[in-house]
């Protein structure tokens, strides 16, 4: 019923939800949810880096689990839900995970940054107090060649804690260094 | 006036966001490859099989004849050569006689869609003759026969550099020890997350724009205007927030030049967004090189000469390739006293990927080498490894046996505190066998002394504005690579204006826009462009500040600029806004506009080849690493390192971390995994280009990073700001080998450090042979006359001695 195909145009047509939003999408059968995204629905904020499931960089959620929208078919997705970075914010308010990445330097070029912050929704609404440990393994399918990772970790726990109500505050160690 | 009085400064030093965080986190921040105009065309571009072969002939018709297929392209439609030197300027857009390596592009096409375009790649014709090809080094120096390129010094050898300070064999008499070793440092690539993308658009008026993933927009403004031989004038190149470069995007590219081309050809905007495989092509990542360090010293460690030696695998073209490899000789000086210096270079060309700048350009090969010779060093003189460094420092406010001009230096404290902070005393030679720490040191560039096209312009441009609303906006050339080259911008006029960083406007990478920065390479960014923003920041801070005094009717040395005001600072009730501030200044003066410029000062070498290393100022590094060696397996883990940087004075402290901390993050996988690997025997085909088969550091495989900032201000830093995206990698490699030493007993003279290579070494260890892997020899290669240059400490000018003088009439090289 979300399916239908239109043989002329060679397209098929689906309707999910994006980002919470009732969609309808037309696209050629082989296209991914990467490209469907990108390309079909202007979703530009996922970001590509091999585009053969090995970079983690366009990681999605699909009904809240991360996904490598690189490796999804666009028809796969008919009836499903879709979270990408453009709705992790609620209206002007940004997401905990994004206003900590933003306070901790988490992203520099920012290009990977899409694919670790939905990553890391998905792991703090399975497990809201990760240790650093659960934090590596699960965002160890996502490669970041500028931080070293770790403003990412310190950024996923400062989030948690804000998120489990906890009035925390990057540390000092974290914003200047050991002295 | 009161200004910036010693440390209290409002923004700089200061945690900040940066000023395109939310546009990060947001998804918001456009890529090249985001970009999309009406009626755009996909293009690509048919890449050789083959790493060395003649074209017979290309026939495009049947690709020209697919439905969807709006222009084909190749080489003779582009004749000019190009290439980021003026002397290496070997590349084509697309080659059009001869290919180099495996994925150098001969032809490209436009059409409709990316499906199409692909596809009529299979449509095009291309009949090859296929040449022998030089596969390695040895085999560069062994024959000059096929030659790669029709120039270069010798044979298959583009290059060949020789230059003596002192004679080191005088040196060599005066040591008490005196060692020679081998070295060999791998090739690996900048692996940025953003495949390279760039969109060109051609008016109906003859304009061109090229919007592109580069960190050089004003050279690819150059290369543009020469290839495609139009007025510069009439191109403006638009670097896109680059998705990582570590180097990998400061040459103008082939694709670059093909979009714009087949833009021109078709009157449409086109796209080329290359794939990860032909990123791995585009490579220009670290040389391999091959290193002979001969080292004499005396029992105190104090190095009376040193003779370097390097050979460089140069890949298929030029690229930065004769600066890379007078960078791998040139900052060997800078760390500890040198009296006498001689060094050799060589770079080959070979039927590979061309090689060029990745972080650390040139430095990491040789820093290795030298590293790793201390450590062996201070064992044979039973001379702990940080005691033997500090005792020979270079001294501030000195000049090198090879004429470099060193500032602040840091490196002191910078050991003291990662040998507190790492336990170094209780763990060193003290640890169980397979565990063990490595210490190592490392200096790099703050900015290029000279630019790349001599010239006596400025390196770097700024042009600042304030509105009547108070709104203040800086137009600058430099690109944002993901270093925060933006947010410095917005950071340092904020501080001498008085207002939110996050209030500013900045424009960046824009060549119709922005004055010229040369570009966000050699990390000459934060001081060069720093100090343009600072300067115009002052211009416009003394046109204001006059009016506001006569309208306040305050002396203008009371006046402060501070929280977007400016106020009578023995009475700060007495004030008004900034935007009054600036109301005030516009009615008297006009509109309130000031630039401000930076050019590096005069370097002291004068000879030959004194282009390549001097710098406004180098920071420092040091670094312990401690690592765990499975003695079964030959696997190196590493826990933690600890880090100390001098970094000058910080802008942005958080900023600064971030660089550290990826700095050792990439340094820890050139140290034990990344690897550009090539099937010699399957015809130099890269053997893994992928980055599931190129290794890289996970979350899993990195390390802890506990790091320590020092700040010893640098007066010709901006606030006394130096640079810290590259040098922090260095000392990485070298402080794990040495670890892996003082672990289980082996020296692994190479890197990467991988398992097979410990494993191997561990085996001839318990065979009572010698417990080393790295390479055995190095090439005869017949190396030129050498460019004498009597140190400093002998009376030297910075002249050669006169075979050189008789050569005045030749402009020294001024390579980046």
């Amino acid at each position: 019923m979300a399916i239908s195909s239109n043989k002329h145009a060679e397209k098929v047509h689906i309707s999910l939800t994006v980002n919470g939003e009732h969609t309808e999408v037309a696209f050629a059968p082989h296209r991914t949810l990467l490209e469907v995204l990108r390309e079909d629905l202007g979703l530009a904020g996922t970001k590509h880096g091999c585009e053969l499931g090995e970079c983690g960089t366009c990681a999605v959620l699909l009904d809240d689990r991360p996904v490598l929208s690189c490796l999804v078919l666009g028809v796969d997705c008919a009836g499903r839900s879709v979270e990408t970075v453009e709705g992790m914010a609620e209206g002007p308010d940004l997401h905990p995970l994004q206003e900590a990445f933003a306070d901790l330097g988490a992203a520099q070029c920012g290009y990977c940054t899409p694919g670790f912050l939905l990553t890391a929704e998905a792991l703090l609404k399975e497990n809201p107090s990760p240790s650093r440990d659960e934090i590596k393994q699960a965002l160890a399918g996502n490669l970041c060649r500028c931080t070293g990772y770790i403003k990412i970790y310190e950024a996923v726990e400062l989030a948690a804690a804000r998120m489990r109500g906890e009035p925390a505050e990057p540390s000092n160690e974290a914003m200047y260094g050991h002295r | 006036m009161a200004t910036v009085n010693g440390d209290a400064f409002r923004v700089v030093g200061r945690p900040q966001r940066k000023v395109d965080a939310v546009d990060k986190v947001t998804g918001q921040t456009r890529f090249a490859d985001d970009l999309h105009l009406p009626r755009m065309l996909y293009g690509k571009l048919l890449r050789s099989p083959h790493p060395h072969a003649r074209i017979v002939h290309i026939n495009t018709s049947r690709a020209e004849q697919l439905p969807g297929v709006k222009a084909v392209l190749v080489g003779s439609e582009l004749p000019t050569p190009f290439g980021i030197l003026p002397v290496s300027q070997d590349e084509h857009a697309l080659t059009p006689d001869t290919v180099r390596f495996v994925g150098d592009p001969v032809a490209a096409v436009a059409a409709i869609s990316e499906d199409i375009a692909t596809a009529a790649l299979d449509h095009i014709d291309v009949e090859y003759e296929q040449l022998e090809t030089i596969a390695s080094i040895d085999q560069a120096v062994e024959r000059s026969e096929p030659l790669i390129h029709d120039y270069g010094d010798s044979g298959n050898l583009h290059k060949l550099i020789d230059l003596e300070f002192g004679d080191v064999e005088d040196g060599f008499a005066e040591a008490d020890v005196v060692r020679e070793d081998l070295f060999f440092y791998g090739g690996s690539t900048h692996l940025a997350m953003e495949q390279h993308a760039s969109v060109a658009s051609y008016s109906a008026d003859h304009k061109l724009t090229l919007w592109s993933a580069t960190q050089t927009p004003h050279y690819v403004h150059r290369a543009l205007a020469r290839v495609l031989d139009m007025p510069a004038s009439r191109i403006r190149v638009i670097a896109c927030p680059n998705g990582g470069g570590f180097g990998g995007k400061s040459d103008p590219f082939n694709h670059e030049l093909v979009t714009a081309k087949l833009a021109m050809k078709t009157g449409r905007p086109v796209k080329i967004t290359l794939t990860r495989e032909e990123v791995f092509y585009c490579h220009r990542g670290r040389h391999p090189t091959l290193m002979w360090a001969k080292t004499g010293v005396t029992k105190d460690g104090h190095i009376t000469a040193m003779h370097f030696r390097t050979a460089l695998d140069g890949g298929g073209y030029g690229s930065y390739g004769v600066a890379s490899t007078y960078y791998t000789g040139a900052l060997q000086t800078v760390t500890y006293q040198i009296d006498r210096y001689k060094f050799q270079g060589a770079r080959a060309f070979t039927n590979k990927p061309p090689c060029g700048p990745k972080r650390g350009h040139g430095t990491p090969q040789p820093r290795f080498a030298v590293e790793v010779q201390m450590d062996k060093l201070a064992e044979q003189l039973k001379l702990d490894p940080a005691e033997i460094r500090l005792r020979h420092l270079v001294p501030p406010n000195s000049l090198t046996a090879n004429y470099l001009r060193v500032g602040s230096i840091g490196l002191g404290a910078c050991i003291n505190k990662v040998v507190a902070g790492s336990g170094w005393k209780d763990k060193f030679r003290k640890l169980p066998e397979g565990r063990g720490v490595g210490l190592a040191c490392s200096s790099y560039l703050s900015g290029a002394g000279l630019p790349i096209y001599w010239n006596n312009m400025p390196h770097s441009g700024v042009q600042l504005k304030c509105d009547r609303g108070g709104g203040v906006t800086v137009l600058c050339g430099s690109t944002d690579i993901g270093q925060g080259s933006d947010s410095i911008l917005a950071y340092i006029v904020a501080e001498v204006l008085g207002v939110d960083p996050f209030e500013i406007r900045v424009v960046t990478a824009d060549t119709d826009l922005t004055p010229v920065d040369l570009g966000s390479y050699s990390s000459r960014v934060t001081l060069m462009s720093g100090n343009a923003a600072l300067q115009a920041a002052e211009r416009a801070r003394d046109m204001i500040a006059p009016e506001v005094a006569t309208k306040l009717d305050v002396p203008r040395d009371r006046l402060v600029f501070a929280e977007s005001r400016v106020f009578d600072t023995e009475d700060p009730e007495r004030g008004m806004s900034f935007a009054e501030a600036v109301q005030a200044a516009e009615a008297a003066l006009g509109t309130i506009g000031t630039v401000g410029s930076y050019t590096p000062p005069k370097s002291a070498g004068r000879y030959r080849g004194a282009g390549v290393g001097p710098s406004p100022a180098y920071s420092y590094s040091a670094a312990v690493a401690e690592v765990y060696v499975d003695l079964e397996s030959g696997i190196v883990s590493v826990p933690k390192i600890w880090v100390a940087h001098d970094i000058g004075r910080c802008i942005n402290p958080t900023a600064v971390m971030g660089q550290v901390e990826g700095s050792i993050y990439m340094g820890l996988g050139e140290a034990l995994m990344e690897d550009m690997a090539y099937r010699e025997n399957r015809r130099v085909v890269h053997k893994i280009p992928s980055m599931l088969e190129y290794k890289s550091p996970t979350t899993l495989e990195m390390c802890d990073v506990e790091t320590y900032l020092i700040s010893d201000p640098d007066p010709n830093g901006p606030f006394g700001a130096k640079e810290v995206g590259q040098g922090p990698l260095l000392p990485v490699a070298p402080a794990v080998a040495n670890a892996v030493y003082d672990a289980v007993g082996v020296r692994i003279d190479e890197v990467p450090i991988m398992p097979e290579k410990v494993h191997h070494a561990l085996k001839q260890k318990a065979k009572g042979k010698e417990a080393r892997y790295g390479p055995t020899s190095f090439p005869e290669i017949a190396w030129p006359e050498p460019t004498r240059v009597p140190t400093p400490a002998e009376g030297g000018d910075g002249k050669a001695f006169k075979r050189e003088e008789a050569v005045t009439a030749v402009p020294p090289e001024r390579q980046h």
